[in-house]
C-alpha cells in the first residue's frame, strides 16, 4: 500500500533534518532546498542516500537532482533558460512545481524549483511505481 | 607534527569494513596545554581517525588510484571520552560506493566498549578532473597510510584470506 502523502512528508523531514542540521520546524513543504535551508551541492548526494534507505528505493544519478541542463549551450542562454531548456527540465524534473518559474526562467533561480514538496511528489511517484 | 591519527589496521575486508585501532597516550602533543582537568583526547582527532580508516578502506576499493576527500561528515556523536592508556578503535563499513561518492558509518569504541559513532561521505576526486585544481600526484595516500594498510595485509591478519593489493 502506497504511503500517504503526510507519512512521505514526515520521513522527508526527518531526512533533511539530519542531512542539513536544520530544526524540524523549519522543514515546510515550500521551503527551497538551497535558499531555505542552506543545502550545498554535497548535500544533495547525502539527501538522495538517506532516500534511498529510509524509503527503499533507487534514485538513479540526475533522476531527482538532473545534472546535465547548465552545461548544454542548447538550454541556457547567457543568464536564462531557453524554452528548449524548459522543456528539458519538465521533462526531467515533472515532480517539480514550475508556475512561478515559467514567468521568469533565470539560471540563478533555477535552485528555487527544489522544493520540500519537489522531493515528496518524486517519493511518492517512486513509491506508487514500485 | 604527522597527521595520522591511527596505528595500526586489525581487519579489511575489501570493500566492506576495516577497523584500525589506536593508542593514546600523554605524550602526545594533542594532550598537552589543555588547561582543564585530566587531559581527554580530542573528538575531533577521533572524528580525523574514522575518517583515515575508512578513507583508506574506500581508496582501496579503487586501487588507490585516486584521491578520496573527506566531503561531509554526515553524523558524530559521542558518549565518553578517552584519555591516556585508553585503546581506541574505529569500526568503518561501507554503506554506499560508486563513482560519485562513498557513504561509511562507523562506531568508535574505547578498550571495547562504544563511546561514538561517525558516519561520513567521501568523494573520488578523479585525477583528470582538474576543477578543483589538485596536485597531480596521489596527495591523500601517502607513504605513511600505505605502509600501515602494507603492515596489515602482510600480517596476514585479515582473517587468514590474502587482500589484493598488499
Amino acid at each position: 500500500m502506497a504511503a500517504n502523502q503526510d507519512e512521505v512528508f514526515e520521513k522527508v523531514r526527518h531526512v533533511l533534518t539530519d542531512a542539513l542540521g536544520v530544526d524540524d520546524d523549519e522543514i515546510t513543504k515550500g521551503a527551497t532546498l538551497q535558499g531555505d535551508l542552506g543545502a550545498e551541492s554535497i548535500d544533495y548526494l547525502d539527501i538522495v542516500f538517506r532516500l534511498e534507505k529510509t524509503f527503499g528505493i533507487k534514485i538513479p544519478k540526475g533522476e531527482l537532482f538532473p545534472d546535465d541542463i547548465l552545461n548544454n549551450p542548447e538550454f541556457v542562454d547567457k543568464d536564462r533558460v531557453t524554452s528548449a531548456g524548459l522543456e528539458r527540465l519538465k521533462a526531467a524534473i515533472p515532480h517539480a512545481d514550475f508556475s512561478k518559474f515559467e514567468k521568469s526562467p533565470l539560471v540563478s533561480k533555477m535552485p528555487d524549483l527544489f522544493t520540500v514538496q519537489t522531493i515528496v511528489n518524486y517519493v511518492e511517484g517512486k513509491l506508487v511505481a514500485a | 607534527m604527522r597527521w595520522i591519527w591511527i596505528d595500526s589496521f586489525v581487519e579489511f575486508v575489501p570493500r566492506v569494513r576495516a577497523s584500525a585501532e589506536k593508542c593514546v597516550t600523554l605524550a602526545e602533543e594533542a594532550m598537552q596545554d589543555q588547561g582543564f582537568g585530566p587531559p581527554v583526547f580530542p573528538p575531533t582527532l577521533m572524528i580525523e581517525g574514522m575518517a583515515q580508516t575508512a578513507g583508506i578502506l574506500v581508496g582501496e576499493s579503487r586501487g588507490f588510484s585516486e584521491n578520496v576527500i573527506l566531503a561531509k561528515i554526515r553524523r558524530a556523536s559521542f558518549e565518553g571520552y578517552a584519555g591516556p592508556g585508553d585503546r581506541l578503535r574505529y569500526d568503518a563499513v561501507v554503506d554506499s560506493l560508486d563513482d560519485q561518492a562513498a557513504m561509511t558509518s562507523g562506531i568508535v569504541l574505547r578498550n571495547g566498549e562504544p563511546i561514538g559513532r561517525v558516519d561520513l561521505m567521501f568523494s573520488h576526486v578523479n585525477q583528470a578532473a582538474r576543477v578543483l585544481d589538485l596536485p597531480d600526484h596521489n596527495f591523500v595516500f601517502t607513504e605513511q597510510f600505505m605502509s600501515l594498510y602494507r603492515s596489515f595485509c602482510k600480517s596476514g591478519s585479515n582473517e587468514g584470506k590474502p587482500v589484493h593489493g598488499g
